[in-house]
């Protein structure tokens, strides 16, 4: 085995460390000596230069997603995407209808602005998706209403890396005259996507999931058709007036920096991502009493959701201390309930609290995958001895089939 | 959940648990306790061994949960073996806490292990019972 540094890092779906030609890019646009003007100074040359090195990685974000750049907005991330594109869409076609389709699995940025919306008198329809974490196309088709305006459906999900079906979705939304918001959050740089032939109206992005820095994200607007939206941030009229605020032109140069990189070197990436979670996987599936949460074919390479039943989310964690991973458990968080896109699937509380999430990400390697494995199965073992729902099992009374004294 | 959370004891019962395992809960010396639920993310369960002058003489736990439940009950265990049920009776979850540093959002860990004690010692009487009727 090769050497292994601790603590391993496999939650690259919380955020990545930002690769070193990427912050080489974002220090040279900093510091007196640097690219550090503002690029709304049209009176001299340290705006202009600035001004440069925003088209510049506008044109990089654009050449991975298949957008112009007149296309972008630049954001503080895709929670800020998220909510101006659909508060956006909201307001501004309030005239046109009331109602918005989303789904129970997606991100909170885009759930919480939808709770926010209904405060206001807007209709929000929450899909359920199947039991794999994938939506019934039959069933968008099913919500659309008259006066339905904005459909929001995440790409690859933070949680189970399920795939939605975008491409299909946006034939729906186009033809039945609905718009369509995509989360791109978690798939951006990770597998392919293309706005130019995509029936995709608005799409978040964020730099810091494809290890780029934190606080820097984009919406994309699409221009023709062209798509309209209310502006959140008010102020010198930045963006268009779309969002107002002095733009962070080292972020924004980082961002650029971090999908050029992702363009060039995304498929290898992916290919021997996948390899290791496929590696990840083969080492824990034959114990007893383990699940995979959401489908495993549809899924984005470097994520991997585990439930192991019978044993607790936070004692599985805290029993592998030098290896980084999020858990569903609803004691490891800071909310009391346990996953929400897990039960949403249908699993049962138990599991959800069981689950852990592995992401693996650019720099993982075979040894902290072999090292993980180990690792995982001993304390699973070790947790399970513990555990009287392990021993009820082993007894053939399955704790599932008991009914529980609710106190 | 941070790592920082819990104290050195509580840690050391989580790593090190005392007197895991069961006894035969047929036996009519032997008071079982389960408290907590599956999908509450706790289940707790305490067994007791009795002796005719009504000293617990082992105790064995198995606990799903938290660190905060596993290193409540493993404590507890080491709290009752060796007393009587009436002593073991009195335990109360504040003197889980206070050993255990544990802090506030897992008191309820330490609520559990007060009623398993409860359950089990309940269990045990209600044989006794049984046992006398029969």
């Amino acid at each position: 085995m090769d050497k292994i540094t601790l603590p391993i890092y496999l939650d690259y779906s919380a955020t990545t460390p930002i690769d070193e030609r990427v912050a080489e890019a974002m220090c040279s646009h900093m510091t007196r000596m640097g690219n550090f003007g503002n690029p709304a100074s049209s009176s001299h040359v340290f705006g202009w230069k600035a001004r440069e090195a925003i088209e510049q990685a506008a044109a990089n974000l654009c050449d991975l997603i298949g957008a112009k750049t007149e296309e972008i907005v630049w954001s503080s991330g895709a929670t800020e995407s998220d909510n101006l594109a659909i508060k956006g869409v909201a307001q501004f076609y309030r005239h046109k209808g009331n109602h918005i389709i989303t789904v129970k699995t997606e991100h909170k940025a885009v759930l919480d602005t939808c709770r926010a919306l209904e405060r206001e008198g807007l209709r929000i329809t929450y899909l359920v998706p199947q039991e794999n974490g994938l939506l019934d196309l039959q069933s968008i088709e099913n919500a659309i209403q008259d006066d339905t305006v904005l459909v929001s459906i995440m790409h690859v999900n933070n949680e189970i890396g399920v795939i939605q079906d975008i491409e299909a979705i946006g034939e729906i939304t186009r033809r039945r005259g609905v718009l369509f918001h995509v989360d791109a959050a978690q798939s951006a740089g990770k597998i392919a996507i293309d706005l130019s032939r995509l029936n995709v109206d608005l799409m978040s992005f964020s730099a810091h999931k494809i290890y780029g820095p934190k606080g820097i994200g984009a919406l994309y607007i699409r221009s023709e058709p062209r798509v309209r939206i209310e502006s959140q941030m008010h102020g010198g009229g930045h963006q268009h007036g779309m969002r107002s605020g002095t733009l962070p032109v080292h972020q924004i140069v980082a961002m650029g920096e971090a999908f050029r990189i992702a363009r060039i070197e995304m498929q290898a990436d992916e290919e021997r991502i996948l390899s290791l979670r496929t590696r990840l996987w083969n080492g824990l599936k034959d114990l007893d009493e383990v699940y995979v949460n959401g489908d495993l074919e549809q899924r984005v390479a470097g994520n991997l959701n585990v439930s192991f039943n019978f044993v607790a989310g936070e004692s599985l964690i805290m029993a592998m201390k030098d290896i980084a991973v999020s858990s569903g458990s609803a004691c490891s968080s800071a909310s009391m309930e346990p996953s929400y896109v897990l039960r949403a699937l249908g699993r049962s509380e138990a599991l959800a609290h069981s689950s852990l999430r592995f992401s693996l990400g650019r720099f993982t390697t075979e040894a902290e995958v072999d090292y993980t494995i180990i690792t995982v199965r001993r304390v699973v073992e070790r947790l399970r001895e513990l555990s009287p729902l392990w021993e009820m099992y082993l007894e053939d009374s399955d704790p599932r089939e008991m009914e529980w004294a609710v106190r | 959940m941070e790592q920082g959370m819990y104290g050195a004891k509580a840690l050391d019962h989580y790593e090190n648990p005392r007197n895991v395992g069961s006894l035969d809960r047929n036996d009519p010396r032997v008071g079982t306790g389960i408290v907590g639920t599956p999908a509450s993310e706790y289940v707790m369960k305490l067994q007791i061994f009795v002796t005719s002058e009504g000293i617990i003489s082992d105790a064995k736990f198995r606990t799903y949960g938290c660190v905060g439940a596993i290193a409540s009950s493993s404590l507890l265990t080491e709290w009752i073996r060796g007393v009587s049920l009436v002593d073991a009776e009195k335990i109360r979850n504040a003197q889980i806490v206070e050993e255990l540093e544990l802090p506030q959002d897992k008191i309820h860990c330490s609520v559990l292990a007060e009623e398993v004690v409860q359950a089990a010692i309940e269990d045990y009487r209600r044989k006794q019972v049984l046992k006398k009727t029969a």
